[in-house]
Parts: structure tokens; sequence; C-alpha cells
């Protein structure tokens, strides 16, 4: 090693330090200041992975606008929808802070190096899927938000409190849409069941794998850009997800949930990790169809993305003659 | 004024509404980016929210225990009154800007009017829609532009979608026996006296997005009297369909 790149590597250890040692102080980073690379990357990987489920999202709930039972739920669902793609829209912006264009985000979508919520690859088959989806995906998505508020990457933090306000209201909308279901006729009532035990599991999944089969989360925990491992996070959602079943009066998703007086939590039964595998690695029942989607309505407004810009264009050079 | 003849009106105003508010939410997930896909379900929140004022206030001049969803879930074809022009398929964007900038500045013209209604509620949803309306047709009039005088695609797709939608524009001025009676009642809006207002507003920014005006006829029409294009069962199929296959419940 030359003298001066030892002296490099001397100063960016230092930095690295210094970086350390404000987020131990609970200070947050922002966009401007130093940090390190693998800072950068991994919240780059983990803002636009979650800008991506907001947006993919808004197909498996799109796909019942248009169908909604009645028009004050198509209304509020309308609504919920427009703040996803909302939702969307503030973490790209978060995530473009870190020095990556939007139009690469959505390139490594597209390529498949950017991953989304893997909950949005399983269809919507029913009403009651909307409001499992408002209920538990929305539910365990506050879970995981709620403390990625205190995250150490600022403008990540403040996205966040502000998608929290809006994703507690969506929450009640699916919660709102099973209490109707389940108070209603039997064939309401059984729908509302077969869209839990089918969101169930996936909705468990949503919080990744064990936290000893979770291989960044040491170092995110370190540099608190995450506050709770993947596992304690699950099990927040399960202990205030399962009193909500019983007031539905529903059948428990699975015959091992029941309370453990020692451990003050519930136990739950084992989780299908092959299938969350496989989901990752595009093989679920919707990978395919939710990319192309995506792909083809870019693809299909490319004409109109021309249009802006050529007209831009003639407008500048009006305004310059 | 008779309660049936302004319970008919304001069925007409919510068809149209919820039909062209349906067509919009298609568009979900299909914007050309997410900015635009945005603000096109807000549109189609601001058309389902005037759809509801509308119809359950029909319901309630109705007086038979009828509500909101009753009309909009289980009329068929028949009894819908929507004018034709809201219930043609969404097409690509050109074809729906261009229809929103046809709607819109016919709307905004429409719920002016409509605030002077001597009926209290009519005047008070037009009160609230007029606003959405001038909102919406500052939007649309900026896409015309920009597509219309953007590149030759934009301005062909454009082009086409007028030439389409033309035909369809005259039953947006068109006035029936019962509108003409509650016009006479102080109700109703005179729509006739609207196209001359209309017309040129519409020229002007045609004009300007480098469109050609049609030289093309009107077509029949007859939404008011519920003869409508093949697209509207295929539209009430879907948006019926749970409440036709769970008949009579509460959701």
């Amino acid at each position: 090693m030359s003298q001066t790149e030892t002296e490099q590597s001397k100063t960016e250890q230092s930095l690295e330090r210094e970086f350390q040692a404000r987020v131990d102080a609970e200070e947050k980073i922002e966009p401007k200041d130093w940090m390190p690379e693998a800072y950068r990357k991994t919240l780059i990987r983990q803002i636009s992975q979650h800008a991506h489920s907001e947006v993919v999202g808004m197909q498996p709930e799109g796909n019942w606008i248009t169908r909604a039972p009645s028009l004050r739920r198509k209304a509020v669902l309308l609504a919920k929808v427009q703040d996803e793609a909302g939702h969307g829209l503030y973490l790209y912006s978060a995530a473009e802070t870190l020095g990556i264009s939007r139009e690469e985000l959505l390139e490594a979508l597209h390529q498949g190096k950017a991953k989304y919520s893997s909950i949005f690859n399983y269809p919507t088959l029913s009403w009651a899927d909307i409001g499992a989806v408002g209920w538990l995906v929305d539910g365990a998505a506050i879970v995981n938000q709620v403390a990625l508020q205190r995250t150490s990457f600022g403008p990540y933090a403040r996205a966040m409190v502000r998608i929290c306000k809006e994703e507690s209201f969506h929450q009640r909308q699916g919660y709102e849409i099973m209490l109707a279901l389940s108070r209603g006729s039997a064939a309401q009532k059984a729908m509302a069941q077969d869209a839990l035990n089918r969101f169930w599991w996936p909705s468990l999944m949503m919080f990744g794998p064990n936290d000893d089969h979770s291989p960044n989360s040491a170092q995110s925990m370190k540099w608190k850009i995450k506050r709770k491992s993947n596992d304690q996070l699950r099990q927040e959602f399960i202990d205030q997800t399962v009193p909500q079943i019983e007031v539905l009066g529903l059948e428990l998703p699975d015959p091992e949930l029941r309370w453990n007086e020692e451990r003050g939590h519930y136990d739950f039964g084992p989780i299908d990790w092959d299938e969350f595998f496989q989901v990752i690695k595009g093989n679920g029942p919707c990978n395919r169809q939710r990319l192309q989607h995506h792909i083809r309505a870019q693809r299909e407004g490319e004409w109109v993305c021309e249009a802006v810009r050529a007209y831009e264009n003639k407008k500048r050079g009006r305004k310059a003659a | 004024m008779n309660k049936d003849a302004i319970a008919e009106y304001a069925t007409r105003l919510g068809d149209d509404a919820l039909v062209l508010g349906h067509r919009l939410s298609e568009w979900c997930s299909n914007g050309p980016f997410l900015e635009e896909d945005i603000a096109t379900i807000n549109t189609a929140l601001d058309f389902i929210g005037r759809a509801r004022m509308f119809l359950s206030y029909a319901a309630e001049l109705e007086g038979a225990g009828r509500s909101e969803d009753d009309l909009a879930y289980t009329r068929d074809c028949r009894e819908f009154k929507n004018l034709l022009i809201h219930e043609l398929p969404r097409g690509d964007f050109a074809f729906t800007t261009v229809r929103q900038f046809l709607v819109d500045a016919s709307n905004v013209l429409f719920f002016e009017a409509l605030c002077e209604s001597s009926d209290p509620q009519l005047a008070a949803i037009a009160a609230k829609s007029v606003k959405e309306c001038r909102y919406h047709l500052r939007r649309s009039h900026d896409w015309l532009l920009r597509l219309g005088d953007g590149t030759e695609e934009s301005r062909r797709r454009c082009q086409d979608a007028l030439d389409d939608l033309w035909g369809y524009t005259d039953e947006l001025f068109a006035m029936d026996a019962l509108e003409q009676a509650l016009l006479d009642a102080g109700v109703a809006v005179d729509r006739v006296a609207l196209k001359e207002r209309w017309l040129p507003l519409v020229s002007a920014a045609i004009d300007e997005a480098t469109l050609q005006l049609p030289a093309l006829p009107a077509l029949p029409g007859g939404g008011r009297e519920g003869i409508h294009t093949e697209h509207l069962g295929h539209l009430l199929a879907e948006l019926q369909f749970v409440q036709r296959a769970y008949p009579g419940l509460q959701w």
C-alpha cells in the first residue's frame, strides 16, 4: 500500500468511526453527509424495494376497484390506492437523495434485480381479499414502518412518519371490510375466512427470514437502518392480530396459534420458508404477471413521455425566439 | 315540480358520473407514469363521489326505499341513462385525454349553470362539482396541448381520438321533453345554450393544440332513453358482479 493509500484508508476509517458515533448518538444522517458506501447501497436497496412494493401493490388492489361491491367501498378503495401510489412517489424521492434516478430504480425492477414485497405476488380472488390485504398486509407493513420512523437516514424516517398515518387508515378500511363480511351471510363469512387463510402465512413472511437466516440484518441493526429484528416484528404483528381475528369471530388460520403465558406472546406454527424463497426467486403465483404488467404500462406510456419532452422543447424554443 | 322528473334528472347526471368514473378508474396501475396514475385515480374519485351524491338524491326523491347502491348495482343496461360519450372504452391515453377535455369543458359550463337551479340539492351538488370540473379542465386542456403539439405520433393519436369522439359530443347539448319541462320550472340547465359557449372554447384549444376540428356528422345518441353502445353491458357486468353474484347483502 502506498503512503497516500494508507492515509486515505485511515481517513476512511476515521470517517466511518465518526459516522457510527453519530448513528449511536441517534443523530439523523442526511443526504449530503458522508456515509459508508455499503450504508448507501443498503438504503437504496431497502427504500427502492419499499417504493416498488407500494407501486406493484396497486395491481392486486386495483384489480377490485371496478368491481367494488358498493359505491362507498369503491370510493374508499380508490382513495387508498391513490395514497399507496403517493407513498411510492415519496419513497422514490427519498431514494433519489442517495444519488440514483427513478429510471435506474425502475430498470432494476424490470430486470428482476430489485425486489418488491412478495405478498403482492399472490392473487386477489374475492372482495374479501381486499379486506385481508388492507387488514393484514397493511397491518404488517405498519408494524415494520412504525419501527422505521426511527431509522437513521433522515429522508426515509420522515417519509415513514407521513406514510404511517395513512397506513393506519388503510388498515382500518381493510378491517372494516372484514367486519362487515364476518357479520354478513354464511357466504360472506366463508369468503372472509378463505381470505384470512390464504393471506395469513404470506403476511407473516413479509417480515423476512428468521433472524439467524437474515444475512444483512446485523449490519443494518448496527447502522440503525433496522431498529428491530425480523422475528421481533413478526411476533408483534401476530400478537396484535390474533385478538382481532377473535373479534371477527373467524377461525384461527394456524392450529398452533395459542397464547404462551410464560413468553407473554402467541406461539405459532412453522412457516413454509420453501414457499417464501420460491416466491422471492420469481416463482410465486403472480410474479411474471406483476412485472409484465408494470413493463407493459411503461412501454405503452413511452409515446406520452416523448410527447411531453417534445412539447417542452418547442415551448422553450418559442420562448427563446 | 314533480319529484319523479327531478329524480330522473338526478339519475341521468349520476349515471354520467358513475360510468365515466368507472372508465377513469380502469387506468389504475396502467398510466404512463406514476404521477399520472395518481392524478387519474384522483379524478375518478371525484366522479364517483359526484355519482353518489346524484344517485342518493335520486333514490331519496323516488321514496321507494332504494339506495344509491340499488340504483348503481341492480339496474340493467336499458335503465342506465348516461350519455354515450361517457361509456366508450378507455382507449389509449390520447383517447382518455381528448374525451376528458371535451367532457370537462362541457361540465364546467353545465355545472356553473346548475348552480342556479331552483332545486337546492341539485344546486349544492353543482357548487361542489364545478370546482372539481374547473380543475379537471385545466388538467385535460394542458394535456391536450402537450399531446396535440408534441410528437407526430401523439398528434396522430389525438386526432384519431378527436375524430372518434366528435360524433358523440352532440348528445351533450340535446334537450328532451323531460329536461325542457324541468328547464321551464327553473330546475334544469339549458343544454342547447351551452353549445354556443362550448364550441368556441373547444375550437380554440383544438387549434392551439395544432389539431383539426372534425367536420363529422353527429351520431344518433340515445343514452337518455337507455339506448347504449355495446360497451355498456360489459362495463355493468364488471361493475355489478359482486352484487349480482350475492344479491341483497350488505358489504
